[in-house]
């Protein structure tokens, strides 16, 4: 166990640098100069640029210049936003919370959703409730998330029920502790809803599918034949079989906490990573977007190492060597 | 032949793609198909794509207006919708009634109950090219001018937006198929190769197929067409799309090729090739990539909304397929902006075909994977 978890640590060293180097590369493609277009602008002192220039040896071959940035990169120092006027890591730092927030918040109300709905599901397959779950997953799955968060945004418009995107209402600074929670909370309901409909229909589908497998095995008729009550054969014997692969899921889920709310983040106003980078890729901040890939990926390649390290431990029959 | 017969033999094994002959291909092919029709799910998902598709490919007949039709003075115009009764009385033929724009500010438009504008069929109208090709003027249904019928209303500059959802499908709903057409025998060859070799080489080859996996797919979407060029045409960028999701979508792909490809390289039939004296690449690509033929099929349409997602997002940010060309994507883009949204919600309607497109594909390859896969087959 701990070898195996040793041997994918040390295959992450070669996909870092390949994730770096492509990330390196996409920046490199882009085009235009962009230290002559930050020292054409004004509020931009040459003094930055110039220790920039040091620092990242921006004219020096491309080679030096991946090193000296990945070199700089390990040690959290990710270059300096022309766009902000802060150190790239400043940004980011103030705007990873907010990411994982609504990601985890998500996961929560998707997880005590879905499992439940899931296996109702499985428990009356094919019958009325379980097809309309079924075709609900379906939308759920297939709708993008611009297109409910624009339809959420005009019902909340319409209704006045909730804020129109945004993190913090404009007096969010002089409301109490309590207020402020409440605040953010309420401003999260509508991204939390259309994430979390997303994550229901993919984890419920799972859901159903496993305990379904569960339903057929051998020990469940054993279980019914010695005439436990239906209650405790689904909840002490298929249930937590069924729940078992789910928790790979999880770990999987895991690595989507920075990336996964992307597109919803622009589309909502949250203040989050994903918007981050779209803001910094349309400015052509080239720093910023460089730090955000190489963070997202790692984020991700972390979950799928925690989805699989909790496979195994989750499944005694799953050995690695 | 040789294969052939060895299928037979192999028959008893119950798990995984079987050889097959060409008798058993047929034997095949029908199963699948009695399965699928058992599927209703399935079948509903298949006929809207047909609707779907036969619209695209229509769209210029389809369309009441062009692509770049508009008028000026119906900018964000509510949908006309045609109707059979008003204050006059009941028509039994459908009509639309005229308007002026009342208040510019507010988007105003006043209808105009005594002026009539019949609906007909086959009208003569804006001039277009079928298929690109035959020049034409005749659209399926329209209002004689001055009247308009903008079925799904219209956007900034007075273009009518059902016919530019249905020229838009033209690139939404082709870009999935074009990307897997790209990436799929690449991720076939690649995982072929990485599964038949094995070891040291596997290992090489995945560790690289991952490295694009490990990134978030929006992230790379949106950073690699930002490099894109600006300064070219439509059917330009659309390839260079198409090029962009099939680069994210070759990895995954490749991993579970590869995956089939370990368990098959074992087979006798592989063996008997090889003491034949087949090359390598002739026994990948003749004789244990074809096994994997209804994983494929499955993959691609599970796959395709996937691309179409992709593209609508990136198009939706303004990163994808730009103006003056639609897709459901772009389109949409203008619904982004909060003020017009909450005075004209019809700027939505795209994003119902984007639903439908995905529903539907995800619908029918649901079923397909059931009805090729005898693992999920309902005993009948």
């Amino acid at each position: 166990m701990l070898r195996h978890i040793a041997r994918r640590l040390l295959h992450l060293i070669p996909m870092l640098l390949g994730i770096t180097l492509i990330s390196f590369a996409i920046i490199q493609l882009s085009p235009g100069d962009f230290l002559a277009e930050a020292r054409m602008n004004p509020v931009v002192s040459s003094e930055t640029v110039d220790r920039m220039r040091v620092s990242f040896g921006l004219d020096q071959p491309l080679h030096i210049q991946y090193l000296r940035w990945f070199w700089n990169a390990l040690r959290l120092d990710f270059g300096y936003s022309f766009a902000f006027q802060v150190p790239v890591i400043w940004l980011i730092g103030s705007r990873l919370m907010n990411s994982v927030l609504l990601n985890l918040v998500s996961f929560a109300v998707a997880w005590a959703i879905a499992i439940p709905l899931g296996i109702h599901a499985a428990r009356r397959q094919y019958t009325l409730s379980d097809n309309v779950l079924s075709f609900s997953a379906y939308l759920g799955i297939s709708t993008p998330t611009f297109f409910s968060g624009l339809f959420l945004l005009y019902l909340a418009f319409r209704t006045g029920w909730f804020p129109i995107g945004g993190m913090t209402s404009i007096d969010h600074d002089f409301l109490p502790w309590w207020g402020k929670i409440l605040d953010v909370a309420h401003h999260m309901v509508l991204p939390v809803l259309v994430l979390g409909v997303l994550s229901v229909a993919g984890l419920m589908r799972q859901m159903r599918a496993n305990l379904l497998e569960v339903l057929r095995q051998d020990y469940v008729r054993t279980a019914r034949s010695k005439g436990l009550a239906e209650r405790v054969v689904i909840n002490k014997h298929v249930v937590r079989n069924a729940i078992n692969p789910l928790i790979t899921i999880f770990g999987f889920s895991l690595g989507g906490l920075l990336g996964g709310s992307a597109i919803l983040e622009n589309v909502m106003g949250w203040p989050g990573i994903g918007k981050l980078i779209v803001e910094a890729t349309i400015q052509k901040d080239l720093y910023v977007v460089m730090a955000s890939l190489v963070l997202g990926s790692v984020t991700l390649v972390a979950g799928n190492l925690i989805a699989d390290v909790l496979l195994v431990v989750s499944d005694p029959r799953i050995r690695y060597d | 032949m040789e294969q052939g017969r060895i299928g037979m033999v192999r028959q008893a094994r119950p798990r995984g793609p079987e050889p097959v002959a060409i008798g058993q291909v047929r034997m095949q092919v029908h199963l699948a198909w009695r399965q699928l029709r058992r599927h209703r799910m399935a079948l509903f998902g298949g006929g809207v794509l047909i609707v779907l598709y036969t619209l695209a490919i229509f769209a210029e007949f389809l369309a009441p207006y062009t692509l770049d039709f508009s008028d000026r003075e119906r900018f964000f115009h509510p949908p006309i919708i045609p109707m059979f009764r008003d204050a006059q009385g009941f028509s039994p033929r459908p009509f639309v009634h005229g308007t002026t724009l009342a208040d510019p500010g507010l988007r105003r438009f006043e209808v105009d109950p005594a002026r009539r504008h019949y609906v007909r069929i086959f009208v003569r109208g804006e001039p277009y090219r079928l298929f690109g090709v035959v020049p034409s003027t005749l659209h399926l249904f329209g209002v004689d001018e001055p009247g308009r019928i903008f079925l799904m209303g219209t956007d900034q500059s007075g273009r009518d937006q059902f016919s530019r959802i249905l020229y838009g499908s033209r690139i939404s709903l082709t870009i999935g198929i074009m990307a897997a057409a790209v990436s799929i025998p690449i991720g076939m060859i690649y995982g072929g190769l990485a599964g038949y070799y094995g070891g040291r080489v596997d290992n090489v080859m995945m560790r690289l197929s991952e490295i694009i996996i490990a990134f978030p797919e929006f992230y790379l979407l949106l950073t690699l067409s930002a490099v894109l060029p600006s300064a070219v045409g439509c059917t330009t960028r659309f390839y260079l799309i198409t090029l962009i999701l099939s680069f994210i979508g070759w990895a995954g792909f490749s991993r579970l090729i590869r995956g089939v490809v370990l368990s098959l390289k074992e087979r006798e039939y592989v063996l008997a090739a090889k003491a034949a004296g087949s090359d390598d690449f002739r026994i990948i690509v003749r004789h244990i990539l074809p096994q994997t033929s209804s994983l494929v099929i499955v993959v691609v349409t599970l796959g395709i909304p996937g691309a179409i997602l992709g593209e609508s997002a990136l198009s939706f940010f303004g990163f994808g397929v730009r103006e003056p060309c639609a897709s459901w994507g772009n389109l949409l883009t203008t619904a982004s902006n909060l003020p017009t949204l909450i005075l004209s919600p019809w700027l939505l309607f795209p994003g119902l075909f984007i639903i439908a497109a995905v529903v539907a594909f995800n619908l029918f390859g649901d079923g397909l994977r059931d009805a090729l896969d005898p693992r999920h087959r309902t005993a009948s």
